[in-house]
């Protein structure tokens, strides 16, 4: 293993480091005027590692070839895939964020800069093949996701959230830290192929520990219930340009992570971890959907949504083969531009002055006062809930269709059942915009990056999104099939 | 003669003691901030235990790597701390109230 081939692995992050730190020196020496100027900059590094990124994808890389640094990265296609969703979800919260906080007053260099170190903490993430690793990205993104959280210094309700997550986010990386210090005692190593011949023939009572730790962290950094607490108040309190970065970004990095332990580190101890996963997973479903229910706010609501799409991952996840990591990833994908495209729809929730409204009442109807806006969220919505014409079904649809082969069918059966519970607040949400007295709330016109944005969204998740079909599947086994295990 | 397990039982204790200081704390935002450090600490007890049990050192650089990100936590931490008592006047843990939840 020679160093020139570890460092061309990880080009990717190398670009995003380089262009944060560079980007950082303008900003000191800018100040805020060139808050603009470091937004483009910043979008164009992240398409510079999009590009980067995709040569790994389409090449289908994977095997010892990807691994650099010895064993403690891997760029495979799985990484790659994660990488692309990772790097245009960020590039959407850069785009929408420059309008939203000029009109706070309080537009910041900062801003771009950490989205890109969250980025590139998330990157890591999800190439990571140790304990290290891992830890190093997943911190590099939790800090710069607390600092931006608390963006808006003058506001209450920003910094609060920003504590909260602090708090929490910091209690999640401890139980995380503790669980990879036990399994590196009870195996001896912290890498995850090192782990994954230790653990080959059953775990220990220390390495189960170990892992129950693990996961429970990660489940933390993922939102999965039962560690969901701080979700809706984070995603109230933060700026929405950030809740929306926190609601996609974050959340792929975190999942590929959690498959990569569990299948490549714990791949042979399936049974070990599979009943954590299926229990987080049913109770964030029934949580995500009953919590939602009585919810005035909209990012609050966005944010019970999320937790019970979490849910559906996670059951790709539980079947533990290929075809169920397949499928999680061409749910996340799609859960990617639904969550976008939500979040720019209330973006776009802007009284006649301009103000952003987000309570649900505000949506009453819309399909009179802004019609276009009205059918965008109508298809996110039925999307979100995964009835059938729109894209959505099809994440849900491979979802189960794993677990069916997996010969979980209980799983399946209860996951059907509750994600029809989840279905009744999306209705609401659309019985609000069509059916209620029109009220005189959302009167602000939007601008072309936001309506581009959406109108992308809203054509991905219509009828059409269904085009993709193949192109995305085949991404999605390269994928899956790269991943270091023996399914 | 002091063993890993003994080690491992002091690290454990004092990762519980401070996984209850954030849970049991009614009082002041920065004792959290201590409970945090305390269970990084437990962590690096641990590591550094192991480390020299198994003679390997992985577990000493995991230390340090822990070490560094516990400082840049730190202070990140109390940097938002800041802004929050600068708009409320308070970091009493009952007062972080403004949403419900």
């Amino acid at each position: 293993m020679d160093y020139a081939n570890s460092f061309a692995l990880v080009l990717p992050e190398i670009v995003l480091a380089l262009s944060g730190l560079l980007l950082l020196l303008v900003a000191a020496w800018g100040g805020d005027k060139a808050a603009r100027l470091v937004s483009i900059a910043a979008a164009v590094a992240l398409g510079g590692a999009f590009a980067l990124a995709a040569v790994a994808v389409c090449s289908g890389a994977g095997g010892l070839d990807t691994i650099a640094f010895a064993g403690q990265f891997r760029a495979d296609a799985f990484a790659g895939l994660a990488k692309l969703m990772i790097y245009a979800a960020s590039g959407a919260a850069l785009i929408v964020a420059p309008r939203f906080f000029e009109r706070a007053g309080a537009m910041r260099a900062e801003f771009p800069v950490l989205v890109l170190f969250a980025t590139l903490g998330m990157s890591i993430m999800v190439s990571a093949a140790d304990l290290m690793t891992l830890y190093i990205g997943l911190e590099l993104n939790s800090l710069a996701a607390y600092v931006l959280a608390a963006i808006l210094r003058d506001d209450e309700r920003s910094s609060e959230a920003g504590l909260k997550y602090f708090v929490l986010g910091g209690l999640a990386s401890g139980i995380l830290l503790f669980g990879m210090s036990l399994i590196y005692g009870f195996t001896g190593t912290t890498n995850f192929a090192g782990i994954a011949v230790a653990v080959s023939d059953g775990l220990s009572p220390g390495q189960l520990f170990g892992l129950t730790f693990v996961l429970a962290g990660l489940a933390f950094k993922i939102s999965a219930a039962p560690f969901h607490m701080w979700t809706p108040d984070v995603y109230e309190g933060a700026p929405t340009p950030v809740t929306m970065f926190f609601a996609s970004a974050p959340k792929v990095a975190a999942i590929v992570l959690l498959a990569r332990v569990s299948l490549e580190a714990f791949g042979t101890q399936d049974d070990a971890w599979r009943q954590i996963v299926i229990f987080a997973a049913l109770l964030s479903i029934v949580i995500g959907a009953l919590g939602a229910i009585g919810q005035q706010n909209v990012k609050r609501l966005l944010a019970y949504s999320s937790i019970n799409n979490v849910g559906f991952i996670l059951i790709g996840l539980a079947a533990g083969t290929q075809a169920g990591a397949s499928a999680m990833m061409v749910y996340l994908a799609i859960y990617v531009v639904m969550t976008i495209g939500s979040f720019v729809a209330v973006l776009l929730m802007r009284d006649a002055n301009g103000n952003q409204v987000e309570n649900v009442s505000d949506l009453a109807g819309l399909s009179t006062t802004r019609p276009v806006l009205a059918w965008c969220l109508l298809a996110l919505m039925f999307s979100l809930a995964g009835i059938p014409p729109l894209f959505g079904f099809w994440g849900k649809f491979v979802v189960f269709q794993a677990v069916v082969e997996a010969d979980l069918l209980a799983l399946a059966a209860i996951g059907i059942a509750a994600s029809v519970i989840g279905a009744f607040y999306y209705i609401k949400i659309v019985k609000i915009m069509f059916f209620d007295e029109a009220g005189d709330t959302v009167r602000g016109a939007g601008d072309t990056p936001h309506w581009s944005l959406l109108a992308i969204c809203a054509l991905l998740v219509s009828p059409l999104g269904y085009l993709l079909i193949g192109p995305l599947g085949n991404l999605a086994d390269m994928a899956a099939a790269s991943l270091a295990v023996a399914f | 003669m002091i063993g890993i397990e003994h080690y491992i039982v002091v690290s454990s204790i004092l990762f519980v003691l401070g996984v209850l200081g954030i849970f049991l704390n009614r009082k002041n935002i920065i004792i959290i901030l201590m409970a945090i450090e305390l269970i990084l600490l437990s962590v690096n007890l641990n590591l550094v235990a192991f480390s020299a049990y198994l003679n390997d050192l992985t577990g000493q650089i995991f230390a340090m790597f822990v070490l560094t990100v516990a400082a840049a936590e730190a202070a990140i931490g109390l940097a938002i701390l800041v802004t929050y008592f600068r708009n409320r006047g308070t970091i009493a843990v009952d007062d972080v109230n403004r949403m419900k939840g």
